[in-house]
């Protein structure tokens, strides 16, 4: 079956982006299919590499982009969300004029529409967020 | 592409979190992806479509209007839970008079708000094939 | 179409879990995680209503949650069933939709 998950908080604040990786991890687990990981609201804060938690807690951010290296996922972050909160790739910062970009590998940034896409491809949509 | 019936569910007052607004915004997408979309306001949703919001105390972008907006990308079926307006001290007189226009119908205008009871809102919902809650 | 609803609210902070339970109906099944597990014990100022619920919806609870909160699953209402991550995604594909209550 295809899923195609919604996450719409950021790390460390929220349980629901760590419950959305579990989640994620166990559909692949079960030998489903992830269309796509969207990430919206503050949910666009998984994406960036700049996190530094403390050594003995979890990179959120890092374990995205392994599960999507791992895996091939497709993990998409909304552009219109990144914009406001400062989460950029190299392309659209410069677009911006702005000094630096701090997109995470394995993410890529994209409209709305993706998320519509997500729901009408998926055989399920599962919504994480506060 | 297919056309899927999604719904929308707003539980959660504007301005105090981007919820609202950003949600709007799929809204406005899915709408051009021509789906079949609801909206369902229930809870402290329904104050998003109050009328008469004025942020100029708040340091906010008022977006209120946009709902108005609704009807002419055809999302015209927006859902209000009466007991969610009751239980608020409000009534339908509180909220903006939200229309679309229909084509089939020489262009005349028509409501796109729907009022109904908890139990008909649980019945719309159960009928959706995507329902995404912000 | 059966539903699954996903409540992540405790029940003694927010509206959201009692309004699952107004919307919910029956066949249906209600996944609690995150904050939502404090809501499967016995004897709380809720767990009657959702007994009441429990008459005709099936009511779940991600098990590490409720651990994670200090709670053991003796004391939960009797009927609630504890899943792990892989029960809540055979949730997810038992029903034909999927509502979070965020």
């Amino acid at each position: 079956m295809k899923f195609t998950i919604m996450v719409n908080e950021g790390p460390y604040q929220h349980q629901s982006a760590d419950s959305a990786l579990q989640f994620a991890r166990a559909v692949l687990a079960q030998g489903h299919e992830i269309f796509r990981v969207f990430f919206y609201h503050d949910g666009v804060n998984n994406g960036t590499r700049l996190s530094v938690p403390p050594a003995d807690d979890r990179l959120i951010q890092k374990e995205w982009s392994e599960l999507s290296k791992e895996h091939d996922l497709d993990l998409v972050i909304c552009i219109a969300a990144a914009q406001r909160r400062g989460i950029m790739d190299e392309a659209e910062a410069k677009r911006q004029g702005l000094d630096a970009d701090n997109i995470i590998e394995g993410f890529r940034i994209s409209g709305l529409g993706q998320l519509i896409e997500g729901g009408i491809e998926a055989d399920r949509t599962v919504v994480f967020g506060d | 592409m297919a056309t899927k019936k999604f719904m929308f569910v707003n539980r959660k007052a504007p301005y105090g979190t981007a919820y609202a607004l950003e949600s709007l915004e799929v809204v406005l997408i899915s709408a051009a992806f021509e789906q079949d979309v609801s909206l369902a306001f229930i809870d402290d949703g329904v104050y998003q479509i109050t009328k008469g919001q004025d942020t100029t105390g708040i340091g906010q972008k008022n977006f209120s209007n946009t709902y108005k907006a609704l009807g002419d990308y055809e999302v015209n079926k927006l859902y209000v839970e009466k007991e969610s307006l009751e239980e608020r001290g409000l009534t339908q007189d509180d909220l903006m008079d939200l229309v679309w226009e229909d084509e089939d119908d020489d262009w005349a205008e028509k409501p796109s708000i729907i009022m109904v009871s908890r139990s008909e809102m649980a019945d719309v919902m159960a009928e959706q094939e995507v329902t995404l809650s912000f | 179409m059966a539903m699954l609803h996903i409540v992540n609210k405790s029940p003694f902070e927010k509206v959201s879990f009692r309004s699952c339970l107004n919307h919910a109906k029956a066949g249906d099944s209600i996944l609690m995680i995150e904050d939502a597990a404090v809501g499967a014990i016995d004897g709380t100022s809720f767990s009657e209503k959702l007994k009441a619920a429990m008459a005709d919806k099936t009511v779940y609870v991600l098990g590490g949650d409720l651990a994670a909160r200090g709670l053991s699953e003796d004391r939960m209402i009797d009927g609630i069933k504890s899943v792990d991550y892989a029960g809540f995604v055979d949730l997810t594909v038992e029903n034909e939709t999927t509502q979070s209550w965020l």
